[in-house]
């Protein structure tokens, strides 16, 4: 079953929606112990860095949710904050991230009025590597919907997934092994979010 | 690059939508639910509903209808009408909706603007503002445009960004209901003013203005209702006309 993590931050309703729509079953569990029955994990998340694993880790979330990750290694994508949570660090908070890939989550400096923070609307993301996730071609059309005003750095270019451009090029998804984050929200992102949804987890 | 969003609204009174709506292929035309979808489906790059009869009465019917709309609607949308707390806001956030606009409460007490934004962060509040040019200056308005205020349209905008807006809804209601395009002086000078986006709202009435919108006024977003609602200026077509002006659209 694909579990949807809620450590209290966010709505997950539409996560469940958007799965339910493309014809798979998913579950939002609330705590640790339902981990168990996960053959698929969603971390999503809203908000700042540092509270986002705070709530992580005041109930009881990162020991077990490390097992389910690193050793057993089932997939698991991290969705905005949820992305963000499972790199090193942030410039946003003073707090270690999960660690889990080798990436630092940097603030955007607006580099024109053009460039408005947060990034907040619907951009291109190329895909720069094969993938289960996308299995289409890149498309001018391909668009997802982002509201963020911290960005992805990978250390390794070889888990970049997906690149976008606002100011500056940034990682709007990675992959590494059975871990997966993007920016946007597929949630939110219409066809081109069910297309991501449905690999996921049929690809997976 | 961000594209230029598009974004129609839906007035709801007591969970249904008003105004006559003018599409064959609804089947409920007073279901909002229904109406988004197709919306969405057309390529709406958000959406709004406004309760216009927002009263304690009504305001669980619209929390159910929010719940509803975030269970179909698979594109962000903002819901505003009567919201005076951070209770209020948490609760439409925790039935689902990506973001609130606060209007009249906000220029009644400013600080609401910084306390919504440090509970659910900036991307969550967006600041609507009416204002009428009277004269010269830019008057605001309160209570659905009853109300003057001894606010001015710039500089409140610029107070609401300071204090953690996320979005800045300017309605002109010189322009509203015209069909005679957008307030583009205005719009412009807001988007020089301020760093966070600006959703232009009141006068569309055909494809140019839009256009106009996009190019003159340097809106990042531009909202319409009747026009789409009663098919004039049908979404698809809309979107079309401006790819092929070269308006980054999604």
């Amino acid at each position: 079953m694909i579990s949807i993590i809620d450590y209290g931050l966010g709505n997950l309703g539409s996560i469940v929606n958007m799965f339910k729509k493309i014809g798979y079953q998913s579950q939002i569990i609330h705590r640790p112990e339902e981990l168990d029955q996960a053959t698929k994990l969603i971390l999503p998340g809203v908000g700042a860095f540092d509270t986002g694993i705070k709530h992580l880790q005041d109930h009881g979330w990162l020991a077990p949710l490390e097992k389910k990750v690193m050793v057993e290694r089932i997939p698991i994508m991290g969705i905005c904050l949820g992305m963000q949570l499972m790199t090193k660090g942030s410039e946003e908070g003073k707090f270690d991230g999960l660690g889990w890939i080798d990436a630092y989550t940097r603030k955007f400096q607006p580099a024109s009025a053009e460039v408005k923070i947060p990034h907040m609307g619907w951009s291109k993301a190329d895909i720069v590597k094969e993938s289960k996730l996308l299995i289409q071609k890149n498309n001018s059309e391909r668009r997802f919907y982002f509201v963020h005003s911290y960005f992805v750095s990978v250390n390794n270019a070889e888990d970049e997934l997906l690149r976008c451009n606002y100011g500056n090029n940034f990682t709007a998804g990675f992959e590494r092994n059975n871990i997966i984050g993007v920016q946007f929200h597929p949630e939110k992102s219409h066809k081109f979010g069910m297309e991501l949804f449905g690999n996921f987890a049929n690809n997976y | 690059m961000l594209t230029k969003r598009i974004i129609p609204c839906l007035d709801i009174k007591e969970g249904r939508t008003v105004k006559g709506i003018n599409f064959e292929s609804i089947r409920d035309a007073g279901d909002p639910v229904e109406l988004a979808s197709l919306y969405a489906q057309q390529g709406a790059d958000e959406l709004v509903f406004l309760d216009i009869a927002a009263t304690n009465e009504n305001r669980k019917t619209f929390s159910s209808l929010v719940r509803e709309i975030a269970r179909y609607i698979n594109i962000p949308f903002t819901v505003g009408g009567g919201i005076s707390s951070v209770e209020d806001a948490s609760a439409l956030l925790e039935a689902g909706a990506d973001k609130v606009s606060i209007n009249s409460a906000a220029v009644r007490n400013p600080k609401l603007i910084d306390e919504m934004a440090k509970a659910f962060g900036s991307q969550f509040v967006v600041v609507a503002i009416d204002a009428k040019k009277v004269d010269n200056p830019w008057i605001v308005h309160t209570h659905g445009g009853k109300k003057p205020t001894d606010k001015k349209l710039f500089s409140w905008a610029e107070e609401a960004q300071q204090r953690g807006a996320g979005e800045i809804l300017f309605t002109s209601m010189n322009h509203d209901g015209t069909k005679n395009g957008f307030a583009i002086d205005a719009l412009s000078k807001l988007n020089q003013l301020l760093s966070i986006p600006v959703i232009a709202s009141g006068g569309a009435g055909n494809m140019g203005h839009f256009m106009d919108v996009f190019l003159l006024g340097k809106a990042d977003a531009a909202l319409a209702a009747s026009i789409f609602h009663f098919g004039e200026v049908p979404l698809p077509d809309l979107k079309k006309y401006l790819k092929d002006r070269n308006i980054s659209i999604r």
